[in-house]
């Protein structure tokens, strides 16, 4: 059973058209990847399944339609997004973002636990607990963005473009982290990447936007094998 | 020295309503990066409600808290009609909304209450407790008063996830609504919080002034000249900032300019606030780094 099914998804940044009836699917406990262009609508795509754009469309997350629903309903459904730019609250300290990811959850004892582990997986989160994220690192906003997300206990982690701006021996850190997390807390995730490369090893599914249309889907292998994939995306 | 340390007193005093003035001015900056223009007459307004139940016949402290209550409410009722729907309009479109319920707080005050000076009785005894011949009773009583506001709300926003909402709401919205914060209902709670705190200033201020529709109008002056030379964008900064504008008014008007151009202390702080140091003395410079 797929876990989001988006059917015909149009969205809207005022007058300007920038998804065209997007449809893709996402299976319980799977990782998909939105590839594509710059512009070609893949950040879109997560702030559509997020309403954060003015959509048209339908989508069922685990069971139930979130046509309509504002974002605030949507996310305690079970949805975490960590948007474009890390949507850090720059002017609080890590500690704080991280309760506020907690925000809509009422177990008090389990957020406690769960700001530890996050702690043990980070260990450079600890060191800087009280600090404001805006004087983190690059990487560490990036593992606090992520973190934060997680907080929420979500079903579904959508992730835009985890590996911007940081060096690639970070983005390699990043992407183990997130398949730890998919394994063993059984996270599914849609992935939004530039790095088609390392977004297509993650991936067991994929999906290819241009201007604002799904020109291709399939298993990442099959995607992976793709000869205009390969050339256009790969570079090889 | 005894007159000085008076003046001294005294300006703290004054200076703790100055301070929630520009607290709750602050706060509506942070969540709509405009200032409320509008607050002193919204007070104003309160501090009539809290007299005409004293009036009729109402204890002060029943009326203080319940006044407080509908100045929450007011506020929040004021952010969802009035506010909301200009959110994301240009800033002049903004400041005529403010400069309008100004206009309509003040013209109501007028209208519902007459425009007649009324005199509002001090809860507190005349005669201070303490160092009594440095401070009167209601001074060091509104003092405790506004002191004790500030603290609930420094309590408030530090230890309460609603406080650290409101916080997140106001920095971040678009973050905010993606961990599930109902963002527009956050600021609609910041506007009821700086309403009841205006509330209290104005209650506080009414014994020292007489009512009247315009008795908050240079109030708000100093308040704003309290929270621009704290940093506008720090709440604690013009607390600082408001005891700092009352002492600073009190002593220059003892025994520099004189108590005609008392006023023109704060209007000289905003402006040499705004030309000389725009972040004010404890204005956060947010770090980010690239």
């Amino acid at each position: 059973m797929s876990l989001l099914q988006v059917k015909d998804l149009c969205a809207w940044y005022g007058p300007t058209q920038a998804l065209f009836n997007v449809n893709f699917e996402l299976a319980e406990g799977g990782i998909t990847t939105i590839l594509g262009a710059n512009g070609a609508g893949k950040t879109t795509t997560l702030r559509g399944v997020c309403q954060t754009v003015k959509t048209s469309g339908e989508m069922i997350f685990d069971g139930k339609s979130t046509s309509g629903l504002s974002t605030d309903k949507i996310v305690r459904m079970g949805v975490a997004h960590v948007p474009d730019g890390r949507g850090t609250f720059t002017g609080l300290t890590v500690d704080e973002n991280l309760r506020l990811g907690a925000y809509t959850r009422k177990d008090k004892t389990a957020v406690s636990e769960d700001i530890e582990k996050v702690y043990d997986r980070f260990p450079r989160l600890r060191e800087r607990f009280s600090q404001q994220a805006g004087t983190l690192s690059g990487g560490e906003q990036q593992m606090l963005a992520i973190s934060r997300a997680l907080m929420l206990r979500p079903k579904l982690l959508l992730l835009d473009e985890p590996s911007f701006g940081l060096a690639p021996l970070i983005v390699q850190e990043i992407f183990e982290i997130m398949k730890s997390i998919n394994q063993t807390d059984g996270v599914s995730m849609l992935l939004v990447e530039q790095n088609a490369s390392l977004a297509l090893n993650l991936a067991d599914h994929a999906y290819l936007l241009e201007t604002g249309k799904v020109v291709l889907a399939g298993p990442a292998e099959d995607i992976r094998a793709d000869e205009t994939i390969r050339r256009t995306y790969l570079g090889y | 020295m005894d007159g000085f340390l008076l003046q001294v007193f005294s300006g703290l005093a004054t200076g703790s309503i100055y301070a929630a003035v520009g607290l709750a001015l602050v706060m509506i900056y942070q969540s709509t990066h405009h200032i409320n223009f509008a607050q002193g007459e919204m007070a104003t307004f309160a501090t009539f409600i809290c007299w005409w139940l004293i009036d009729s016949g109402m204890s002060y402290w029943l009326a203080f808290f319940l006044t407080v209550g509908v100045a929450f409410v007011g506020g929040l009722v004021i952010q969802r009609v009035f506010i909301r729907p200009v959110e994301r309009k240009p800033v002049l479109i903004n400041v005529i909304v403010f400069v309008g319920l100004l206009v309509i707080f003040n013209a109501m005050s007028g209208w519902i209450f007459e425009h007649t000076l009324k005199a509002f009785e001090s809860p507190f005894p005349v005669r201070s407790a303490v160092l009594p011949e440095y401070i009167s009773g209601h001074q060091l009583g509104s003092l405790g008063v506004t002191l004790a506001v500030l603290l609930v709300i420094y309590l408030f926003f530090r230890f309460t996830p609603i406080g650290l909402a409101m916080r997140g709401a106001a920095q971040n919205p678009d973050s905010a609504s993606l961990v599930g914060i109902r963002v527009t209902w956050m600021l609609a709670l910041g506007w009821g919080l700086a309403s009841a705190i205006g509330a209290v200033a104005g209650i506080m201020m009414a014994p020292i002034m007489f009512l009247d529709p315009n008795m908050m109008g240079g109030i708000l002056l100093y308040g704003f000249a309290a929270a621009l030379l704290g940093g506008i964008d720090n709440p604690w900064g013009a607390v600082a900032g408001g005891f700092i504008v009352g002492v600073l008014e009190n002593l220059l008007g003892a025994y520099v300019i004189g108590s005609d151009l008392k006023l023109t202390v704060a209007l000289v702080l905003i402006v040499g606030t705004l030309t000389l140091k725009p972040n004010g003395l404890f204005g956060q410079k947010v770090v980010t780094r690239v």
